[in-house]
């Protein structure tokens, strides 16, 4: 039999400072970046034009450029994709003069590439256009379905464990959430759906690794054993922990084959969830039980209010009786 | 012995439900003739899983009520008039699975998948609806055209094929099939040049009910549109007649036919003289009526018309399409009639309705979304997502069999039938395979493994607290169990709020997530497990579990 991490005895709640420090050392310039440059979102929410090409011959980004600011379009971005013969034009709404009509956007980009590729050479094989209506209700939709899935998260752990439990959950949760966002505003990410959609996943993979170590914490409680609950929680972290690295380990190989072999549209996913895979491990263990711990001390369990009481209660009447 | 036994046949249940909704079957697709632009039916064998357009390539549209050029009185009734128009128009682009689908009452999202031409498909949704009264053939004059059209196909080489009952224009109702398909075979076997004679164009109506009213069988309808395109039958179509599908398909018996309708060219009455129409059941004769109101100068017109063509027919038509049966002018009708829809249900009578205030009100619509993916970018999308499947599977093979030895193999065993459950389930409940669909996929293989992990590893910590064999298994299982029922329904609770969120391609992110989450429950809490029992059943003396 071969085993990881097994009968380890780490200190995790000890070390909770470092990890502070730690979230700190991230979320402080994560926080500055994201108020200061913001997000890179997609044209699915600012609305605008896109246009993927595929050229039959290498493009010459610079000539592109030049030729796409003369036709009026400065503030449209070129990005390669995949390979120096597949790029996409992004033309946001209210940068740098996209017009309103897609149309008239996808026909500078045509006349552009008919003047620096020569018509014929390429072919235009994806073209997207928003209108800005739909890409302001999209960002709305994206924030509430975070926020809704939170709550739904909180009823259904408060219901099955206790809402001690699930607040602490979701404290972990939305420090990944907001990590994630962090990250992608790091390495400017378009935030696409598809960007959403790896955020969700974040936040329910994150999920899924506290609950697998609550739920740990749960089943030693009901063993009565004779420890506070610092070493309570670290038990169960360390209980957990083979788990959690075989897990994340295949996890994190997905990943990874689907950041190298997923293509352009999939790779962006692929990252952001490689980060997520990491920041959810990191909350699950530092964050997460910590949180308990605090929510437990601000609002001590009714139970063991009880336990504490029971005696006394019982007392009472013997006094009463002598 | 018997739990097994039966859960064995649980399994096999599962399978062949799953392999039974993934065999290739044929399905027929309304295909564009690449060289003539026509439209023909053709079959093809595939497996049943939509494609998304981002995998298959297409047109995505959103459409809304233009107010731009001044408000519409009322957005809701106009998108859905502008619904109904596109509804008809739709199968004009002859693509296999198109989507008209109303969302948040305001918006209309229009699916083409596999077509490529942005300009044509907004050309054709955006073009303003038409509606018009027209007098069917009442002389029957494109019924006696046919032996001449026949005649002139014969010597540009066309005659009907060996499938078509050969038969003159035959009254399909009332009348003896088989005396008639006798004839047609005496016919076949004495040519002569006689009217009789089947003819390439004639075999393929039969008369309807009413006058100018033919029907033809559903899988020749392709058959007769290239026909009657051809410039020498249009040369000889009765001048002053035009022909109009149907929208309708009736089915008699085992086959199904659609309408083709001979009107005259000239309509009486337009959809612009047109200012309302209702639908509501009448509540002595208990029929469905629609009831229209017009123009006092659409009046004028229609009543002079009217009153010459009581006792004929007039066709319906939106936009080239002949919508319902012609009803029978009563008498004259001035400005104000009513359309008799008989024991019809009320659903239809609203539709016509619709259908009449759609004509009459064009609901002008802006695009809002537009989304053109080119196949081939569809296509290279799926071999990258299938080649980076393809790598995480084998990643996650060798893990779990180099850590967990003879289980691990039969946790990829399972996973493979967690992989054939889920895809079945895609194909089973229609849901549509996008490209985010395939990351859903390849991540809630993650997830599958990440039960088998955690039943293993507390297999693992049973046996090392000195457990038996057959102990450490059924609490290993029992006790993983919570864990993992806790943790996949917040997945699926996350995945709901996207999957309502998510436009296509992340609803199929959604989807794959869900169905997988549930393959692999089923498969990590009941399959494995049975593969544990008959382990044990064939070992009973296993002294170590190799794990």
């Amino acid at each position: 039999m071969r085993r990881l991490f097994t009968d380890t005895r780490f200190d995790f709640i000890g070390v909770r400072y470092y990890a502070y420090l730690l979230t700190a050392a991230f979320f402080i310039p994560g926080l500055v970046l994201l108020l200061t440059r913001g997000l890179n979102y997609g044209i699915e929410f600012t609305g605008g034009t896109l246009v993927q090409i595929q050229s039959s011959a290498p493009v010459d980004v610079g000539a592109l450029r030049s030729a796409l600011d003369a036709h009026g379009l400065s503030g449209a971005e070129i990005q390669a994709f995949g390979s120096d013969r597949d790029y996409a034009i992004r033309a946001r709404l209210g940068r740098g003069g996209a017009p309103e009509e897609s149309d008239a956007t996808v026909a500078a980009v045509q006349a552009t590439l008919d003047a620096t590729l020569g018509a014929g050479k390429y072919q235009i094989v994806r073209h997207e256009a928003v209108g800005p209506k739909v890409g302001g209700e999209l960002r709305q939709k994206a924030f509430l379905a975070i926020l809704l899935s939170f709550g739904a998260i909180l009823i259904y752990l408060a219901f099955r464990f206790e809402w001690r439990f699930g607040l602490a959950a979701i404290s972990a949760t939305a420090h990944d959430v907001l990590g994630t966002i962090m990250f992608v505003s790091l390495l400017r990410l378009e935030v696409s759906l598809v960007i959403v959609g790896a955020v969700l996943s974040v936040l329910g993979l994150s999920l899924n690794e506290t609950v697998i170590i609550f739920d740990r914490v749960r089943e030693n409680e009901r063993k009565r054993l004779k420890i506070d609950l610092p070493s309570l929680l670290n038990l169960s972290i360390n209980e957990t922990l083979p788990r959690t690295v075989l897990t994340h380990g295949t996890s994190l190989s997905t990943m990874a084959t689907l950041a190298i072999f997923g293509g352009e549209v999939i790779r962006p996913f692929a990252i952001v969830m490689f980060f997520g895979v990491f920041t959810g491990i990191f909350s699950s263990m530092f964050i997460a039980p910590v949180a308990l711990m605090y929510i437990r001390r601000r609002w001590p369990m009714k139970g063991a209010a009880r336990a504490v009481t029971a005696p006394a209660t019982r007392a009472a009447p013997a006094a009463v009786r002598d | 012995m018997q739990n097994i036994r039966s859960r064995l046949i649980a399994i096999g249940i599962m399978i062949a439900l799953a392999i039974w909704s993934l065999i290739p079957r044929s399905t027929t697709v309304r295909v564009r003739d690449p060289v003539t632009g026509r439209m023909h039916d053709s079959t093809v064998r595939r497996v049943p899983i939509n494609l998304g357009l981002d995998l298959q390539g297409g047109i995505h549209l959103a459409l809304e009520v233009d107010q731009s050029k001044g408000p519409v009185a009322d957005p809701k009734e106009a998108i859905s008039r502008a619904e109904r128009v596109v509804r008809t128009r739709v199968d004009e682009f002859g693509v296999t699975e198109p989507v008209v689908q109303l969302v948040g009452g305001n918006r209309l999202i229009v699916e083409l998948p596999g077509e490529k031409d942005p300009a044509r498909a907004k050309g054709i949704i955006q073009r303003t609806a038409f509606l018009e009264f027209r007098i069917t053939d009442m002389q029957n004059l494109f019924r006696e055209a046919l032996p001449e059209i026949d005649r002139e196909l014969r010597t540009e080489g066309v005659t009907a094929s060996g499938a078509a009952t050969p038969s003159a224009v035959s009254q399909l109702f009332g009348s003896d099939t088989s005396k008639q398909h006798a004839k047609g075979k005496k016919a076949q076997q004495a040519p002569d040049t006689s009217q009789n004679q089947p003819g390439a164009l004639s075999a393929l109506l039969y008369q309807g009910q009413l006058p100018g009213e033919f029907l033809v069988p559903e899988e020749q309808v392709p058959t007769a549109e290239s026909l009657l395109a051809r410039p020498e039958v249009q040369r000889l179509i009765p001048r002053g007649l035009d022909l109009k599908w149907g929208t309708q398909v009736e089915s008699r018996g085992a086959r199904s036919y659609r309408a083709l309708y001979a009107v005259q060219a000239r309509p009486i009455i337009t959809g612009e003289e047109l200012e309302k129409a209702t639908a509501r059941r009448d509540p002595m004769t208990n029929q469905s009526i629609v009831e229209f109101t017009l123009s006092r100068r659409g009046g004028r017109v229609f009543e002079r018309e009217t009153g010459q063509h009581v006792n004929d027919y007039m066709a319906i038509i939106l936009d080239s399409r002949v919508q319902g049966q012609p009803p029978i002018i009563k008498s004259q009708i001035g400005q104000r009639g009513q359309i008799e829809l008989g024991n019809r249900s009320l659903e239809e009578a609203n539709d016509l309705a619709l259908v009449l205030r759609a004509g009459a009100l064009p609901a002008p619509l802006t695009i809002v979304e537009e989304r053109t993916i080119g196949p081939s970018l569809g296509k290279d999308a799926i071999s990258d997502g299938i080649k980076a499947g393809i790598a995480g599977v084998i990643l996650v093979v060798v893990i779990m069999i180099a850590y967990y030895r003879f289980a691990g193999v039969l946790a990829v065993l399972a996973l493979v039938l967690y992989a054939l459950y889920t895809l079945a389930g895609l194909s089973g409940f229609g849901f549509t395979l996008t490209l985010p669909g395939l990351a859903g996929f390849v991540l809630s293989i993650g997830i599958a493994v990440d039960a088998n992990v955690l039943i293993f590893e507390r297999i693992r910590e049973e046996l090392a607290a000195g457990k038996s064999i057959r102990l450490a298994i059924d609490q290993g299982f029992a006790r993983a169990m919570n864990a993992i029922v806790d943790s996949n329904v917040c997945a699926i609770l996350t995945a709901l709020f996207l999957f309502q969120f998510g436009t296509g391609p992340v609803k199929g992110f959604a989807v794959t997530l869900i169905l997988g989450v549930l393959a692999s429950m089923i498969t990590a809490i009941f399959v494995t497990r049975t593969f544990f029992l008959i382990w044990l059943q064939r070992r009973p003396n296993m002294q170590t579990l190799s794990i």
